[in-house]
């Protein structure tokens, strides 16, 4: 725990790349493996269930430090993290002992504590508390909340791993990609040059695009160059058959067969060893439902006939990444679509269907091939574009024609290029304190549009500002709260901001009827006065075309 | 005995101000801090070991009296002392009597280790005005021996890696207690470097030595300087120094910043420096707690930062009668 704590120590107060790096290496170095394992598994991003809620954990801080929970309450309203929080308050341990190990906590102190009795919990949470410093506790309560940030990506911790042992990130990367237990025998094979990771069911890592923020005409080669994708607004998903094994992996690195059994039943069909990369969609005869039915699906862990029957899940293969057990990651995009069309054509792909965007699906299974975009030059593409929004999909992918099937997020090679967004001029109502870096600074921000008189909120963002521009409305906010609610401060209805967003549906939860998805400031409008807002009814003008 | 008024603390009985607003008849100030001392009154009372720094802040023609600390002074009905703050150097706590009866105005003041300042001296008395600047229990120092430790060995490792050391601390008050604090390890010979100061903090160390405070040698910090103590140095500068072009002249360098506010990692974050070192010229929960127990005092006042939530912690936790005041525009 020890260790443990020092690296979080050095990656929280570096900003230099090179010098987290370093510092993973040396803890990758000196680290037992049964501690490296765990340390590599919470790095990466890997879950672990809370296993005490915070309200009962600011309890217990309360009546250990004797201070009465609203000051503890107020303390977390300004620190904005609880398990710092909870660390500064909490007075010096008062015994001489040192914590274990980190996999010691992980495996023997946390692992049983979800299933246990609160007496138990807190006798855990007590020993702890026991015999850790402050910062060894504001990990352990990081740990045990199972919030895990510390500024170091994924990508970053497997570089560092793979230098240090010396082996190809790629290589690491893959290996890294799905379940792997936090063990020291299972990270002995992950760092080993050789050992073959034998699980048939592991996916590769996702390879990732950029937005497109201007339009495409700056990108190399000109459209010649370029493969064009319909952007379907699913889930991005690998399915695959390997050894009779049929498995469908969501982006985040979750199994979702279960979820989808029509679909790992159709995998079935593929040839072994084959992988396709593709979204995964609720469709009803000639295009998709609306995102939220698919969620519908996504939450259940076995399906009853009733759901299948009303959210039908399809699969739409963009790309194939293994062929007869051969990773074809390395050649052209042309190539393996030419290879992804050939398959289609075994599997007995029909004439495709008069949909809005027309699908050509494999004989009696929902897999189809999401056809490539015929659009003569870049402008033809963009005022395509412009009709995304009616056709139910998100926007394009472009695609180079050479590029290989990579790691993680390069720039260059895969952009996307989505629709325009949708725009309200919107009134800040309520604010509220960020977490993390900006946890003193009110960054969350409600905002509301008129209803006749009314104001009525229709949604929340906090991202789309410059840091000065969040200083300056931070500080405007502190002049103008009108009243308080916990941590969430009313403010004078004076502000108005253009927010972004892709969509709006309807919504029982909030009190507009309306939800906005992905909202984001674009910037404040301080050129339009505040009854000049929009309305409700200029937003439900908004509500989306879709089914 | 001690009101608000627009022109900040005021006390009749003694027809006085404490670190006045705006220009005054007779001012008591407590340091030489821009928001505490401020140009154009006619009469200045301050402690003698703080009056040439206030010298610096007010002009040399200022019409200051320094008194010595602990000297009562009558004026009016109202018999007047000043004590140490522990601050700065010569910041001072205020006490006024009248017929028995003792207020204390503590203005900004620490209780812990400072080589530049006298220590903080608590006093008994029937109210107590003090600061809050960190009003919440999240706010407990370190010791300032540890802190120091972290802060050389950083300097150690910065030097082995060729980066010259940037520590950023008010120009007043904790730029002198780094400086001072240093004196041991530069003694020692444990410093990798010589230590520059920006100009800010240079002008200010005459009135520092003349009082007695010894610091390890300076160079200011300059083209040439710069140049040469390069990737070793130990710069000492205004916070608001980093980030402006001349850092540039430094060449590759750490930044560290030294406040209290570091206690806090977003805060830390935010700050965008390399390193925060706990280290503050203000009272934190802990030392406020004590104060308030020591001073036996029946009313307390808050001024500065959080108070309501000191307020009510005080007057529902520890049964006392309690009292914000607003002594800072902007101030609720």
């Amino acid at each position: 725990m020890k260790r443990f704590t020092r690296l979080f120590m050095e990656l929280d107060r570096t900003t230099r790349t090179n010098e987290k790096v370093a510092a993973l290496r040396r803890y990758f170095a000196e680290a037992p493996a049964a501690d490296a394992a765990w340390a590599l598994a919470v790095l990466t991003g890997r879950r672990i269930r809370r296993a005490v809620p915070g309200a009962r954990l600011r309890e217990w801080v309360a009546e250990r430090s004797g201070y009465p929970l609203w000051l503890v309450e107020e303390c977390y309203d300004t620190v904005g993290d609880l398990a710092e929080t909870l660390a500064l308050l909490l007075p010096d341990p008062d015994t001489g002992a040192e914590p274990p190990s980190l996999h010691t906590i992980m495996d023997e102190w946390l692992a049983p504590l979800p299933g246990a009795e609160d007496s138990e919990k807190r006798r855990v949470v007590e020993r702890a508390w026991g015999c850790m410093d402050e910062s060894e506790r504001l990990v352990f309560h990081k740990l045990l909340t199972g919030g895990f940030r510390v500024g170091v990506g994924r990508k970053l911790v497997t570089r560092a791993l793979a230098q240090e042992v010396g082996m190809e990130p790629a290589i690491l990367a893959h290996r890294l990609t799905g379940r792997w237990a936090p063990t020291p025998e299972t990270y002995r094979r992950l760092i080993s040059p050789d050992a073959e990771m034998r699980d048939a069911g592991r996916p590769y890592p996702f390879f990732l695009a950029h937005p497109l923020s201007d339009g495409p005409e700056a990108l190399d080669g000109g459209p010649e160059a370029w493969m064009v994708e319909w952007k379907w607004d699913g889930i991005r998903a690998q399915l695959i058959h390997r050894d009779g094994e049929q498995l469908l992996w969501s982006r985040g690195e979750e199994v979702i067969t279960p979820a989808f059994p029509e679909i790992g039943e159709a995998a079935g069909a593929l040839p072994s060893g084959t992988v396709l990369d593709g979204e995964l969609l609720a469709w009803e005869s000639t295009g998709p439902l609306r995102f939220a039915e698919l969620q519908r699906r996504l939450g259940r862990k076995r399906p009853g006939p009733k759901i299948r029957r009303e959210v039908p899940a399809r699969f739409l293969a963009y790309d194939l990444l293994e062929a007869e057990g051969e990773d074809l990651r390395r050649l052209p995009q042309e190539a393996r679509r030419r290879l992804l069309e050939a398959l289609f054509e075994e599997l007995g792909v029909r004439e495709p269907d008069d949909g809005p965007i027309p699908v050509g699906w494999a004989g009696g299974l929902p897999l189809g091939l999401s056809p490539l975009v015929e659009a003569a030059g870049w402008e033809a593409l963009a005022e395509l574009r412009a009709s995304a929004r009616e056709l139910g999909v998100e926007g394009f992918m472009l695609k180079h024609r050479q590029a290989e099937y990579g790691v993680g997020r390069p720039r260059g090679s895969w952009w996307k290029w989505k629709v325009e967004p949708l725009t309200l001029d919107v009134v800040l109502l309520y604010a509220q304190k960020g977490h993390g870096r900006r946890a003193s600074l009110y960054t969350d921000y409600t905002f509301g549009v008129w209803d006749g008189e009314e104001l009525v909120p229709i949604g929340k963002a906090y991202s789309g500002l410059t840091d000065r521009e969040i200083r300056r409305v931070d500080t405007w906010i502190r002049r103008n709260i009108t009243e308080r609610f916990g941590p969430v401060r009313a403010v004078e209805p004076e502000l108005v901001f253009e927010l972004a967003f892709d969509q709006v549906r309807p919504s029982t939860r909030h009190k507009s009827g309306l939800a906005l998805r992905f909202p984001r400031m674009v910037r404040q409008r301080t050129d339009k006065p505040v009854d000049e807002a929009d309305t409700l009814e200029s937003a439900r003008r908004l509500l989306a075309e879709r089914p | 005995m001690v009101i608000r008024t627009d022109a900040g603390l005021y006390v009749p009985e003694a027809d006085v101000y404490v670190d006045p607003l705006r220009p005054v008849h007779r001012a008591v100030v407590t340091h030489g801090h821009a928001d505490h001392a401020r140009r154009g009154s006619d009469h200045y009372l301050a402690a003698s070991s703080g009056v040439g720094i206030l010298r610096k802040r007010l002009g040399d023609e200022a019409p200051i009296e320094g008194i010595p600390f602990g000297e009562r002074r009558t004026l009016g009905r109202a018999v007047l002392s000043l004590h140490p703050a522990g601050h700065i150097l010569g910041s001072a706590q205020v006490r006024i009597e009248v017929g028995g009866e003792v207020w204390v105005v503590t203005g900004d003041y620490k209780r812990t280790p400072d080589a530049s300042a006298e220590t903080f001296e608590p006093l008994r008395c029937h109210t107590l005005i003090s600061e809050c600047t960190f009003g919440l229990p999240i706010y407990r120092w370190p010791e300032p021996d540890g802190v120091f430790g972290e802060i050389e060995r950083w300097w150690v490792e910065n030097a082995a890696e060729g980066r010259t050391t940037l520590l950023c601390g008010y120009s007043l008050g904790k730029a002198q207690r780094l400086l001072a604090g240093l004196l041991p390890f530069v003694q020692g010979g444990g410093a990798p470097g010589t230590i520059l100061v920006h100009g800010a903090v240079d002008e200010l160390l005459p009135a520092y030595r003349a009082e007695g405070i010894a610091f390890p040698p300076t160079e200011r910090v300059s083209v040439e300087t710069a140049r040469e103590h390069r990737g070793t140095a130990l710069v000492v500068a205004p916070p608001s120094a980093a980030g402006t072009a001349w850092v540039r002249k430094l060449g590759p360098v750490s930044v560290g910043f030294a406040s209290g506010w570091m206690r806090i990692r977003g805060r830390r974050r935010r700050r965008s420096g390399d390193r925060g070192f706990v280290l503050s010229d203000h009272v934190d929960w802990d030392g406020l707690m004590a104060t308030i127990d020591e001073s036996g005092a029946e009313r307390v006042g808050l001024t500065h930062g959080q108070t309501g939530t000191a307020l009510r912690y005080l007057t529902e936790e520890r049964g006392l009668d309690t009292f914000a005041i607003a002594t800072r525009e902007g101030d609720t």
